[in-house]
């Protein structure tokens, strides 16, 4: 039992995909710009990563080594359709701000690489726990990203007023370079920095 | 006395003391009044007797005729800009949030100085003690916080290194304040020098280890986080209200008709307007304006040797020769928009070509050190500012962001020319 919560709580903060394993900074940069976004994809990107692994998981013993990575492929793709698909009926607005990045969620390093590193080797259960954990690890640094461009960026959170700008009539100016994307690139690097300084072991040589 | 002082209190920061981490900070008050105490003995090897600090301390010099000129134009833009409104008082007016205590105090300053004689000031242009005091006014407040909260920073990481705080900073705290205009928030400026020095500069290892020049990484950050305070028309004049198309952002839309309508305003001849701008005064970042300072100041760097005279050249040619490109595409129809058809030798005084060319592509931390090398990242870099500046609408001004292009690309061409040096060698002695 404690060896699933270890697979679930380890890639939070030990063996964070973004901010150790350094994947699917792509999406981390382009959906953050708002709290809600970046939550929608959280949510997308740990459903699929969890439910492509334990598929993947289920019929590993059967895919020929040779052609494995189509086939995990198709797995994958299976479900990002399923949740773009979802996605549009039920949350129409949020898909169209998303846009290609759902579909992007395809070529997401960390569900490539949970899917090679992971769960072509560890029994179905397992698999999905490590794709939950890497799923929440993701979505910890999408959500803390999001939150300090959007609240810089605009003065929002999740759509709410909190600082009134000054276009508004308000006292706060909002910081532009928060709603570009490499605000997103300065902040992750300085995750990483806080990161290791309590984690010295993560630094590398 | 200083130097009895300075004695008494050294011992308070060696090791093991309270007041053991702030060692960096006495050291570099110390070696800043008196010579270094831990000189070399025995035999050492001295190319010549330049260090950092004189370096640091004669590109100091150089810069300080924009420093004056820079306090001398913002009042003068000021007050000619209230002359054209037909004002003689300056306004003073805002809420606590946005009151302007320059233009109170000013206002008092003059009121007080009418029985000082010679030393009389009005809100005229003619006036130019009352144009040095009013741009001090807000020249030096920028300065002082940029030095402050920049030197802080500098302080906090020589502190957590254990390392010593270097003069680098000086230059980057005096550069930094001259290519922002006069009206920029204060609490913007403390922000961008804290991005400059930390990002631009710290997390890669300090003075001599950054790949960017760091005033330009805190303008490029307050460029992009805000960009209503340090681009537009309205914030070149310091008082409430006013506002002033700069040369170079009439260009854009208008091409020389825009220059000639400034001219015009102002009952001077084409001529006459350029050597207004060659000397400095029209409207724009406060340091930048004036080609004739940068020039003063690229003579002193040229002859002590700390300024590349091939980087400024080169960056010269590139600019004149791309603007005169431009220049010939217009002449001969075939592109259309007015901005291609400014003459190259208007270029050379607007905006901050000048500036960036002597006091910024120049910094030897950043630039190629190759020979060769220098003159393709002038060159490079003189071709890009007139890139952004004529071919991208979005941007009228191309200075800084050619310049950090520039900065990035160094270190690749001294790889190539050094490549290309070891392959010819080779050849010769196969």
């Amino acid at each position: 039992m404690s060896d699933y919560k270890e697979i679930i709580v380890k890639p939070i903060f030990r063996n964070n995909p973004i901010l150790l394993q350094i994947l699917g900074i792509c999406s981390a940069l382009a959906v953050t710009t708002k709290l809600e976004t970046a939550i929608t994809m959280s949510i997308a990107v740990t459903i699929v990563t969890a439910c492509s692994s334990a598929v993947i998981s289920l019929i590993r013993n059967f895919i020929p080594d040779s052609i494995r990575m189509i086939v995990q492929m198709v797995v994958i793709a299976s479900f990002v359709i399923v949740v773009d698909q979802i996605l549009k009926a039920y949350a129409f607005e949020i898909s169209r701000q998303l846009s290609v990045f759902v579909g992007l969620i395809i070529t997401n390093c960390i569900l490539m690489g949970r899917a090679e590193a992971f769960a072509m080797k560890n029994p179905p259960v397992a698999s999905f726990l490590d794709g939950i954990g890497n799923g929440l690890g993701y979505s910890l640094v999408l959500v803390v990203l999001a939150g300090i461009r959007e609240l810089l960026g605009s003065g929002k959170l999740l759509g709410f007023t909190l600082f009134q700008t000054v276009n508004d009539g308000g006292w706060f100016q909002p910081w532009g370079i928060m709603l570009l994307a490499p605000s997103a690139f300065f902040l992750i690097g300085f995750l990483i920095w806080i990161l290791r300084t309590f984690d010295p072991s993560q630094i590398e040589e | 006395m200083l130097r009895k002082m300075m004695d008494k209190i050294a011992p308070w920061f060696d090791k093991g003391k309270p007041l053991a981490p702030f060692q960096p900070a006495y050291d570099a008050i110390d070696t800043f009044l008196y010579t270094p105490k831990h000189v070399a003995t025995g035999s050492v090897h001295v190319r010549d007797s330049l260090c950092l600090k004189r370096t640091m301390t004669t590109v100091m010099i150089a810069v300080l005729p924009c420093v004056l000129f820079a306090m001398f134009n913002t009042g003068y833009q000021a007050f000619a800009a209230m002359q054209a409104a037909g004002m003689s008082e300056i306004p003073v007016s805002g809420s606590w949030l946005t009151f302007q205590w320059q233009a109170w105090l000013m206002h008092q300053l003059i009121n007080m100085s009418g029985s000082w004689g010679l030393l009389a000031m009005t809100a005229d242009p003619s006036n130019w003690l009352a144009c040095i005091v009013y741009g001090a006014l807000y020249f030096i407040p920028v300065y002082a916080v940029t030095f402050i909260v920049g030197i802080l920073w500098e302080l906090l990481f020589a502190s957590v290194k254990s390392e010593e705080i270097n003069e680098g900073f000086f230059v980057t705290s005096l550069l930094l304040p001259l290519t922002l205009p006069a009206t920029i928030p204060l609490w913007q400026v403390a922000i961008a020098i804290t991005f400059g020095v930390v990002v631009g500069k710290e997390i890669f290892g300090g003075t001599g280890r950054n790949f960017m020049n760091p005033a330009l990484v805190a303008r490029a950050f307050l460029f992009f986080t805000f960009p209503q305070q340090i681009s537009g028309d309205t914030i070149w004049v310091a008082v409430d209200g006013l506002s002033a198309a700069t040369p170079l952002g009439m260009t854009l839309t208008e091409g020389m008709e825009g220059i000639r309508q400034l001219a015009t305003a102002q009952s001077l001849t084409e001529m006459q307007y350029w050597f207004h701008a060659f000397v400095g005064l029209i409207p724009g970042s406060m340091g930048e304006t004036s080609t004739l300072c940068c020039l003063i100041g690229a003579a002193l760097l040229i002859y002590t040797g700390i300024g590349s005279w091939r980087i400024m050249s080169s960056m010269l040619v590139g600019a004149m020769g791309t603007a005169g490109l431009f220049y010939f595409m217009y002449a001969t129809g075939m592109v259309n928009s007015p901005v291609y058809g400014v003459f190259p030798h208007w270029h050379f005084v607007l905006g901050g070509l000048a500036f960036g060319m002597i006091f910024m592509a120049t910094d030897p931390v950043t630039a190629s050190m190759t020979t060769k090398g220098q003159f393709a990242y002038g060159f490079l870099i003189g071709f890009l500012v007139l890139l952004v500046r004529v071919v991208n609408p979005a941007y009228p001004e191309g200075v800084m962001l050619a310049i950090l292009f520039g900065n990035v690309c160094a270190p690749l061409i001294d790889y190539v020319i050094v490549r290309a040096n070891i392959k010819r060698r080779e050849l010769r002695n196969v």
